[in-house]
């Protein structure tokens, strides 16, 4: 319950000073990679080509559905690094009104350092996954 | 013999620290780095005589003009063809594909006609044939590999027909470093009367190429790949085919006189030739020849060929590494998978080590396919490359390893 009530902005701060505390590149890595590890698996009747985000070098799935004017997300990806950065925009944005959503600054991309060193290859980069995780927020806005 | 540190010390960008770590490049059969006399030439020719060419009588123009049929004289001198007028400058291998698929597939493919391709292309092989085959009513037929790599020739022997108007092939695979024996398809292919398009652009920088000993009809091959700039390639081809094929594009410096009521092009190489070159990365390449042409490219093969395998055998003794190709013969090039790990993983992880290959489907889905894997890690071979650099891709591949283990 705890979780729902804190706003986009204070989980970002959190996240930053937990990866703050990681001082070299291997260190944030084994860091993603155990989030990325922990992350529920899909389900895969969401594993659609609806939900898929195809990039060039790993495939991502995103899905959503809304409860009580919160969002419930939903994401896999077939590399771990990336499930990793998933964990991580779903800890911010899950269970997140839209409205709330779309309007959300995701600094903590840049803060952490993810913006410059995790290359926005093709589709699958940090800022497509947001993106669409906006995408999918202003579609429930507007319904 | 290589005196690497002379070499190295020739590229400047190999100076350079990658996340604190000196920077291992593996990525050469994505396009190379660039050694200190290519930058100088580039730098030269735009702080002394830069110009456009074949347009202007001014001292210039024609300094600029003669530098430039200059760098198309060492070009066919380093592939060994007959006549500079079989040199035609491009933007690449793929613009040099595309121009043969475009113009050879007007004058002589017709519906119902046959385009030969292996299973080991790269997409740039593909397409412009495949487009070519959707406007002209024609066929793709498809060479398969063997679970080794290996381009399986007797399978050619079949697949040709009355109806193979060409077959286009590459001489060095770019996912599993197979050397077809592209002089004994040529000959199978003359026997039929099937000219063969060799696509050269993981083969020039590796090792000599004398197209006239190869008898092949089009050989097209790119600068970035062998040192030099980017956005300059070259196709060869045979006179008596370039002769009867029509131009590609239309434009200044293909013609020979314009009227509205008809227009006639220049001769060869100038009819494929439409609009202003890349003048600056032209002579890039006739530097980087220069320079391979000095080191002298059998050096340089027995050299990388050390190399590569070297590093063949030591990332085939790791365990829990899939090596894709095994026996098929290698240059340049070993592509891998670590047993459940994906491959942007392994590629994202060496980065941060400093060490940059290649992942994922490295333009070749068919390979993938074949391979049935959704990506590969490639790890690509240059001169300048060190057998301490090996160790540290092993080094990271173990560190990939530990962190990716029982997760």
């Amino acid at each position: 319950m705890e979780i729902r009530d804190r706003k986009i902005d204070d989980i970002q701060e959190k996240i930053i000073d937990e990866m703050s505390a990681l001082d070299d590149w291997m260190d944030k890595y084994e860091y993603l990679i155990q989030l990325g590890a922990d992350l529920d698996p899909m389900d895969k009747k969401y594993k659609t080509e609806q939900n898929a985000l195809k990039g060039c070098q790993s495939d991502v799935w995103i899905a959503a559905e809304l409860e009580h004017n919160r969002i419930l997300f939903s994401a896999d990806s077939d590399s771990l690094i990336t499930r990793g950065i998933l964990a991580l925009l779903l800890r911010v944005l899950n269970h997140q009104p839209p409205k709330d959503i779309v309007r959300s600054d995701l600094y903590f991309i840049h803060r952490v350092g993810l913006s410059t060193n995790l290359s926005p290859s093709r589709a699958n980069g940090l800022a497509s996954m947001a993106k669409q995780m906006k995408f999918i927020a202003a579609k429930f806005d507007a319904d | 013999m290589i005196d690497i540190e002379r070499i190295r010390a020739d590229f400047p960008i190999l100076q350079k620290k990658i996340h604190g770590k000196p920077l291992v490049y593996l990525d050469n059969a994505a396009t190379t780095q660039k050694p200190s006399m290519v930058l100088d030439k580039i730098q030269d020719f735009y702080a002394e005589s830069y110009s456009n060419i074949h347009r202007g009588v001014h001292y210039l123009s024609e300094e600029a003009s003669a530098a430039y049929e200059g760098a198309r004289e060492t070009v066919r001198n380093f592939i060994h063809a007959g006549s500079a007028r079989e040199i035609v400058f491009t933007r690449g291998t793929t613009e040099a594909i595309n121009l043969v698929a475009d113009s050879f597939g007007r004058a002589f493919v017709d519906e119902g006609d046959e385009i030969l391709l292996s299973e080991m292309e790269h997409h740039s092989n593909i397409v412009p044939w495949q487009m070519l085959c959707e406007r002209q009513g024609a066929r793709l037929k498809v060479v398969p590999i063997d679970d080794e790599g290996a381009l399986v020739t007797d399978e050619l022997k079949t697949i040709i027909s009355e109806r193979t108007k060409l077959i286009s092939m590459t001489y060095v695979s770019n996912v599993l470093g197979t050397v077809n024996d592209v002089e004994q398809i040529i000959e199978l292919a003359h026997s039929q009367d099937v000219p063969v398009l060799i696509d050269g652009a993981q083969a020039v920088q590796h090792f000599p190429v004398d197209v006239q000993d190869l008898d092949c009809d089009f050989f097209v091959f790119s600068g970035h790949k062998m040192y030099a700039e980017t956005g300059i390639g070259v196709l060869y081809g045979k006179e008596k085919w370039l002769e009867d094929m029509p131009p590609y594009q239309g434009g200044g410096g293909m013609i020979r006189r314009v009227g509205f009521d008809r227009t006639t092009y220049a001769g060869l190489p100038y009819k494929f030739e439409a609009g202003t070159g890349n003048i600056g990365a032209a002579l890039s390449l006739s530097a980087a020849m220069e320079y391979l042409n000095e080191i002298g490219l059998e050096n340089v093969s027995a050299y990388e060929q050390g190399l590569i395998n070297d590093a063949a055998l030591r990332i085939e003794d790791l365990h829990g590494v899939t090596v894709y190709g095994k026996n098929a013969g290698r240059c340049s090039v070993i592509s891998f998978n670590l047993d459940s790990v994906h491959s942007y993983d392994v590629g994202a992880v060496l980065d941060k080590l400093g060490i940059a290959v290649r992942t994922g489907k490295l333009c070749a889905e068919p390979v993938m396919e074949h391979f049935g894997v959704t990506g590969m890690v490639r790890a690509s071979f240059a001169l300048y490359n060190t057998q301490e650099e090996t160790d540290r891709l092993v080094q990271g591949i173990l560190r990939v390893q530990s962190m990716m283990m029982g997760r």
